[in-house]
């Protein structure tokens, strides 16, 4: 979710005059930069919080005939507590979505931030992720340099427009599914009939998409190996903010504006906080997709 | 017992001046009677007052019982008897005493066999157990009938050499009738004895204590079909466990309900037929009737279902009552196994029902109010959609489904519980739909996975090379 609100840092260096000391990091300190701001650490932790709940509560639906759906459904008190659970997760996660698209919409009506739609740092898709793409396929084949990102990957932005996208059609289906007689007034009857259809497939490839692409591409993958902990504490290294973002530090320089992104370290407690945090979703994660796709290819 | 009985009774006591049939003979004299006190063993005649020894001399002076017979050909043609009653009664009473007094000089007849056969430890020459016990005997079914009653060749001692075999059939005509032809006809040796027990022990049936009294019928058949090396050789199933656990077994030997359903109840009694003989009560076409001599409302229903309906016709593949509910374990298919059992036959709406909410509800357990066939068809007075009175005649569709969603109206119940996403012929829209998603979903990861794949290769390839990835740009 894009913010352009970035608040100041803390752009103060630490000391540097600490003659006694042999510590490399501080005769040659890190920088810490801000990439997400506190509202979006918050609007994450709350949507990957409630992405587990819907996704446990959810594929235990979906592979009701599985023996590990029945006794994870046995062991929190049968259908009635995961439904309860799974409705519970979807409100909050559908309040959550009303408030991103208030906030956006403020954004764009009343402050009038244009850099929010089209842009360098807007979350909407452009020419330049088109030549991200191709590009990065070359480098694949080694047939060309990797390209230089910009501030939203095109794969963080398709991340983005998945989860936009799924908010809506697995959501508008679960409301349609919940108060089914209501809805009966106004749809068809084969509409009922689709509702359950698509939002079974629909959440089934937000799940298993979640599980397995995000989680290779934000922590899996060799480069972010075990685990990025931006999203949790919010700030990257100058070299991570380097090799990841190389066009937005590159713009951000030239602008003149790096340093204003510039921030303290984060404190140990958070940095701890962010890989316990971070490893037990993953894990959660994983367990779920494993457990569904196996089931998936038995059905 | 029956007034006449116990008339009997009496007038066997009032017969003998003491209580010959409790005696027991010494040890040392059981088998070579040298009584002194002859005078104890004598049965007084109260119309002429005159006794009868129960013994005589024989040629070489030694005592042996008198072989008195119960039959009134018997007594008339012994004179010793015979001129008991003469000597003063008028030929009526003489006629009417004799047919009474025949059944005290059974027990008189029984007290002579005991004197020697009363050692339950006697055997023959072969080594059978010849002996019985006096007391049970008294107690049984048959008290009243003398020894030779069944065991009709032997008269005389010493006994024949070869005895014939007692029929039952000699007074049990009937049930000797229908036991032929049925599955226990060439059951054994004794097909009577193995069900009614020893045959001096027989009881009443309606006797608690009877191998075929009511509550009694299930362990006595089990002797035999609760054998699994039994059931293996005859290719039966092993159905006792199967009873017992059941609601009819759990009636019977918990509750000792007398009108709960035994073994008898529905296989019959003596002509026990296989439930492949169209005669047998538990052939399929007379399942309904045969359960429904309890459960006669059920049956009323049933009968004018579909499934009852199409039985009547000789549709041998609908279903009766033992189909879903099974014959002995009797299963409650009101729960989760409803569906698989329905199922069964109907394929095709199993596999429909299956991809609904309402299938994965009742998976994940019974906690809840879920729709399975019977909510919305109906149990035992299943009718086809088209009939006015079926629960899923459209007509009645916003009542049936309202029973578990509120507010349910004409439109909600156009949602279709049995639509078939994978057939085009079916549901073209929700087929297409459905081949959207599924298209979707593999467009996407496939995409993705290549991509990561890639990226991890080219990864790994610059690691080996230029030693850090992030070096390269």
């Amino acid at each position: 979710m894009p913010d352009q609100t970035i608040p100041v840092g803390e752009s103060k260096l630490p000391d540097q005059v600490a003659p006694a000391s042999r510590n490399a990091e501080e005769l040659h300190p890190v920088r810490y930069f801000i990439r997400f701001t506190l509202l979006q650490r918050y609007m994450h932790a709350i949507m990957f919080t409630t992405f587990l709940g819907l996704a446990a509560t959810g594929l235990t639906i979906r592979f009701s005939t599985n023996a590990w759906a029945q006794h994870f459904a046995f062991a929190i008190g049968g259908f009635g507590t995961i439904l309860f659970l799974h409705k519970f997760c979807a409100v909050i996660l559908s309040l959550e979505f009303l408030y991103h698209l208030q906030n956006i919409a403020v954004r764009i009506l009343v402050r009038k931030e244009k850099g929010l739609l089209w842009g360098p740092d807007s979350m909407v898709p452009n020419l330049k992720d088109l030549k991200d793409i191709i590009g990065n396929f070359r480098w694949f084949f080694g047939r060309g340099p990797k390209p230089k990102l910009e501030r939203y990957a095109y794969w963080e932005k398709f991340d983005y427009w998945s989860v936009f996208w799924g908010m809506i059609i697995i959501g508008l289906s679960g409301y349609v599914m919940w108060f089914g007689p209501f809805f009966g007034k106004f749809l068809p009857g084969w509409a009922l009939n689709a509702v359950q259809i698509v939002h079974g497939e629909e959440a089934l490839l937000a799940a298993t998409f979640i599980f397995s692409i995000h989680f290779i591409n934000a922590h899996l993958r060799p480069d972010n190996f075990p685990m990025d902990t931006t999203i949790f504490t919010g700030t990257q290294t100058e070299e991570e903010f380097k090799e990841r973002h190389p066009e937005e530090y590159e713009r951000l320089m030239a602008q003149g504006r790096l340093e204003q992104q510039v921030t303290t370290k984060p404190p140990t407690w958070l940095m701890n906080f962010s890989k316990v945090t971070g490893f037990t979703a993953v894990l959660i994660g994983v367990l779920l997709l494993v457990l569904s796709v196996s089931a998936y290819f038995r059905e | 017992m029956s007034p006449l009985g116990k008339l009997k009774k009496v007038w066997a006591k009032s017969l003998l001046s003491s209580n010959i049939s409790q005696l027991r003979w010494p040890e040392s004299e059981t088998h070579n009677p040298s009584i002194k006190s002859a005078s104890l063993l004598t049965a007084r005649f109260p119309l002429s007052g005159r006794t009868l020894s129960l013994f005589t001399t024989d040629k070489s002076g030694a005592k042996r019982p008198r072989r008195l017979s119960s039959s009134p050909i018997a007594i008339a043609g012994n004179p010793a008897i015979a001129m008991g009653f003469i000597r003063w009664k008028p030929f009526v009473a003489a006629c009417a005493v004799l047919l009474l007094a025949s059944f005290p000089l059974a027990l008189q007849a029984q007290t002579d066999c005991l004197s020697c056969h009363g050692d339950v430890t006697m055997q023959d020459a072969a080594g059978h157990n010849v002996g019985v016990d006096g007391n049970t005997f008294h107690s049984s079914v048959h008290s009243d009938l003398g020894c030779s009653a069944c065991h009709s060749s032997i008269t005389a001692y010493p006994h024949p050499d070869h005895p014939q075999a007692v029929k039952c059939v000699s007074c049990h005509a009937d049930e000797a009738a229908a036991l032929v032809g049925s599955v226990h006809e060439h059951s054994g040796d004794q097909p009577c004895t193995t069900c009614h027990g020893t045959a001096h022990a027989i009881l009443p049936k309606d006797n608690p204590k009877s191998a075929v009294y009511p509550l009694n019928i299930p362990a006595t058949c089990g002797k035999c079909h609760g054998d699994a090396a039994m059931a293996r050789q005859h290719h039966l199933a092993n159905v006792y466990p199967q009873y017992m656990d059941s609601i009819h077994g759990y009636a019977v030997s918990q509750e000792g309900l007398l009108v709960a359903a035994n073994c008898a109840s529905c296989h019959g009694s003596h002509h026990v037929l296989s439930h492949t003989n169209p005669k047998s009560p538990t052939y399929k076409t007379s399942i309904p009737d045969t359960c429904g001599k309890c459960h006669a409302g059920i049956r009323t229903q049933y009968v004018a279902g579909v499934h009852g309906t199409a039985l009547a016709s000789g549709n041998l593949n609908a279903p009766s009552c033992t189909d879903c509910h099974t014959a002995h374990t009797i299963g409650q298919p009101t729960m989760a196994q409803s569906t698989p059992m329905c199922g069964s036959c109907h394929q095709a709406q199993l596999s429909t029902y299956r991809d609904t909410f309402h299938s994965q509800v009742s998976n994940l357990g019974s906690y809840v109010e879920v729709a399975r066939c019977s909510d919305c068809h109906g149990q035992h007075e299943i009718l086809p959609a088209s009939d006015p009175r079926s629960p899923v005649n459209p007509a009645n569709l916003v009542k049936t489904c309202g029973r578990c969603h509120q507010g349910a109206n004409a439109g909600f119940v156009k949602y279709s519980p049995h639509a078939n996403p994978h057939n085009r012929h079916i549901s073209p829209l929700l087929y297409y739909i459905r081949l959207f998603m599924v298209l979707l979903i593999t467009g996407v990861m496939t995409f993705f996975l290549l991509h990561s794949l890639l990226w991890l290769i080219r990864s790994l390839i610059e690691k080996a090379h230029g030693g850090s990835v992030k070096g390269e740009k």
